[in-house]
């Protein structure tokens, strides 16, 4: 079978990871905003005995980028591990990706063109004489709509039978006697010589790193007099001007425009999603109708699996009765407990809030919340697409961390990964909605559900607040630095194909997450088990802990059961409630209540009041992050130190909190 | 007359002169298509009235106006 490996290269928004996740239906989620896929994944396709091997390499702009980020990409094409390189544009703007082709091209002996989106900017009013394109890069163009999946299996077969090139020579005007200069200096190479010399001519450190390990550089004192003689020239404007200049002559009689009035509803839209007072109030409401779809759509499915998975409890302990005693209970009444309570508590919700924030994601509405943010942001030395994250932080923080990945600058990427965990995740709502309902709204209020959810709006803003407080310090101190460039797309609006969004969303999102919290979960049962049945003289250790930890939660204004359910609640938030209630009531294993006023009657016994509740609901929105958030900081940050940060700076926000609300009232 | 990037009015089309500023920012400014010569206005302002979102390449861009005070651009 023949093989080949495929680069994938685009500039972020143009559908490059759809494309790769039609082609090889692997892990990786496509979003409408700028450079999603941060880290590169690869996946494996198969047509007429061929097999293709493609890397989706991360969204850029340019090859010739001096950031770290961008530089990946073109790290992985220098590096040449690969035969056939993509370059995926935007048919709505081929202006926006003519560039990146001739760059790549620069570098590259097999290029296929792939322009994606053709059914958009049909719609548009965009006419494109591919023939045209085609005869002018003289590589081969192939049209593609990924989201109505036509086109692809061209794409392969051009791929399959693209010839190699000579490299792409630009005509750098001014700059060409002082490259033929360097060209002389240099080795012999594989990689094309003048790209080389440019390179050097810019004098970028990272590319000459590279140079010098391959021994390209010869004398070294001619290529110094190269760059002494372009001292007076900006080098950098000149290069991306030429090669701008060869790509309008690329596009020249390509492109047609006739019909503009899409574009004019569409700006028709952003005006109001922007606007001072309507863009606010929109966003705020596209927001609270998450949350409110989310609690409210959630509950009768979660009771339903919960009921469903209860009603299997005395069945298992049948067929395990084989067991001793003991270690049956602790499989029974531990292990599968907290698994069955964390699986319809979490799954449900999640099931529900990312779809629809991937349904946003993909309309094209979170990079306008970004940009209607990110004044908030900056003030705070922050990136405002740190507003995304930390919407996906709502869902659940682990994914919000994740999602920091869009964020191009590491001190800003760090702040919004420390800062994640004030917005409080899906996993804390069930237990903050039954505090709130019970000690504030009240157990026969008509309008109950309504109310909930505009104190929980509320709290989120403190949230919010607290995020931006806390960002703040952190770029005055530890994360110290300017605000980077702020470069921001606002792609266009895209209807979102409703069943992939679920599919992916629910695939690359919840599932996985799931994954996460069942493993953790079985531990936690094993814990949560030892610590409620567990006896010391007499004395369940449960009780003992408590009443160790009860002096630091009066100080707090709880209570030692209180604290002790929070420890217990490090794998998930969820469980924080039941094992409160195991607690007071001391059973054997979780508990759950039959309805919102008996629970209040059995905290009220235990010596809640409306200051105990204020309190809680403090500690609870703000404390360490769930033990798989806290792994996937310190995969994502790789530093013990941030995510020690990570654990110590929302646990030390909460318990002044709390400390000051016992103080004062 | 000769002004800045985030003083230009909204929906009035402007030609770049120059593009200054810090090394990766011009950079970046560069690729997305502000290089002198070329068109672009200013099409959406955030209620904050920071960031600005300019159109250039029949592409939207927001950019901080502390980010477009580098590119100069005529009226």
């Amino acid at each position: 079978m023949k093989k080949i490996k495929v680069a994938l290269i685009g500039t972020p928004n143009v559908g490059k990871s759809t494309i790769y996740n039609e082609l090889t239906k692997n892990k990786v989620h496509t979003g409408n905003w700028a450079g999603k896929t941060v880290t590169f994944s690869k996946g494996d396709c198969e047509l007429f005995d061929t097999l293709y091997t493609f890397y989706d390499l991360p969204g850029t702009y340019s090859l010739i980028s001096k950031s770290k980020e961008e530089m990946v990409a073109t790290d992985f094409i220098i590096d040449n591990n690969f035969d056939v390189a993509v370059v995926v544009c935007d048919a709505t703007s081929l202006e926006k990706g003519i560039n990146l082709v001739l760059q790549t091209m620069e570098i590259c002996g097999k290029v296929v063109v792939c322009v994606n989106l053709v059914d958009e900017a049909k719609k548009r009013g965009i006419y494109i004489d591919f023939n045209l394109l085609q005869q002018n890069l003289e590589c081969p163009v192939v049209k593609v709509s990924a989201r109505e999946k036509w086109g692809l299996e061209e794409l392969l077969l051009k791929i399959k039978e693209v010839e190699a090139r000579p490299y792409l020579d630009i005509n750098y005007g001014i700059l060409n006697k002082e490259i033929e200069l360097v060209q002389e200096n240099i080795d012999e190479t594989d990689m094309n010589k003048k790209w080389v010399a440019l390179r050097i001519l810019e004098n970028n450190r990272h590319y000459i790193d590279i140079f010098q390990e391959k021994n390209l550089i010869k004398a070294s004192d001619k290529i110094e007099l190269a760059q002494k003689n372009l001292e007076n020239v900006d080098i950098s404007l000149e290069i991306v001007m030429k090669i701008m200049k060869l790509g309008k002559m690329k596009l020249k009689n390509v492109i047609i425009y006739s019909n503009l009035e899409k574009d004019r509803k569409y700006r028709k839209i952003d005006k109001l999603l922007t606007h001072k007072v309507w863009g606010l109030l929109i966003m705020m409401l596209f927001l609270f109708i998450l949350f409110y779809l989310t609690i409210v759509g959630a509950n009768y499915p979660s009771e339903l699996l919960f009921n469903f998975f209860s009603s299997l409890e005395g069945k298992l302990g049948g067929l395990l009765s084989f067991l001793p005693n003991g270690f049956r209970d602790l499989l029974v009444g531990g292990v599968y407990k907290t698994l069955y309570w964390v699986i319809s508590v979490m799954m449900p919700p999640m099931l529900i809030f990312f779809p629809l924030f991937t349904f946003l994601e993909d309309l094209g509405v979170l990079p306008r919340i970004a940009f209607n943010m990110d004044r908030a942001f900056s003030k705070c030395q922050a990136c405002g697409k740190q507003a995304l994250t930390m919407c996906m932080g709502i869902g659940c923080n682990a994914v919000g961390v994740t999602g920091a990945r869009i964020i191009d600058t590491k001190r800003e990427r760090l702040i919004a990964i420390l800062t994640n965990v004030f917005v409080p995740c899906n996993g804390k709502f069930p237990t903050l909605i039954a505090i709130i309902t019970m000690f504030f709204v009240g157990l026969s209020n008509k309008l109950g559900g309504l109310v909930c959810a505009l104190i929980l709006t509320l709290l989120i803003m403190l949230g919010i607040l607290l995020t931006f407080g806390v960002s703040l310090i952190l770029s005055k101190t530890i994360l110290k630095g300017e605000t980077s460039g702020f470069t921001l797309e606002l792609p266009p609006y895209r209807r979102p194909k409703i069943l992939n969004t679920i599919f992916y969303s629910v695939r690359d999102r919840a599932i996985s997450i799931l994954i996460r919290a069942v493993k953790v979960a079985v531990l936690a049962g094993v814990i949560i088990w030892l610590v409620a049945n567990i006896k010391i003289k007499g004395l369940p250790l449960i009780q003992i802990l408590s009443d160790f930890l009860n002096p630091i939660g009066v100080l707090l204004g709880l209570d030692g059961v209180i604290i002790l359910a929070l420890l217990l609640g490090f794998p998930a938030n969820e469980i924080v409630i039941p094992a409160m209630l195991m607690a007071y009531l001391q059973a054997g294993s979780l508990s759950d209540y039959a309805s919102l006023s008996e629970f209040k009657n059995i905290l009220v016994m235990n010596g809640w009041s409306i200051k105990t509740a204020v309190c809680f609901i403090l500690l609870m929105m703000f404390h360490y992050p769930c033990s798989t958030t806290l792994l996937t900081i310190k995969k994502e940050t790789e530093s013990n130190f941030y995510t020690f940060l990570a654990f110590i700076i929302p646990l030390g926000v909460g318990i002044a909190l709390c400390l000051l609300v016992n103080l004062l009232f | 007359m000769i002004e800045t990037l985030n003083e230009v009015l909204i929906d009035k089309e402007v030609t770049i002169n120059k593009v200054g500023g810090e090394d990766s920012l011009k950079r970046r400014l560069l690729d997305l298509g502000f290089i002198p010569g070329a068109k672009t206005k200013c099409v959406l302002i955030s209620p904050f009235k920071d960031p600005k979102a300019y159109s250039i390449n029949n592409n939207i861009i927001a950019i901080r106006n502390k980010d477009a005070r580098n590119v100069e651009v005529i009226l």
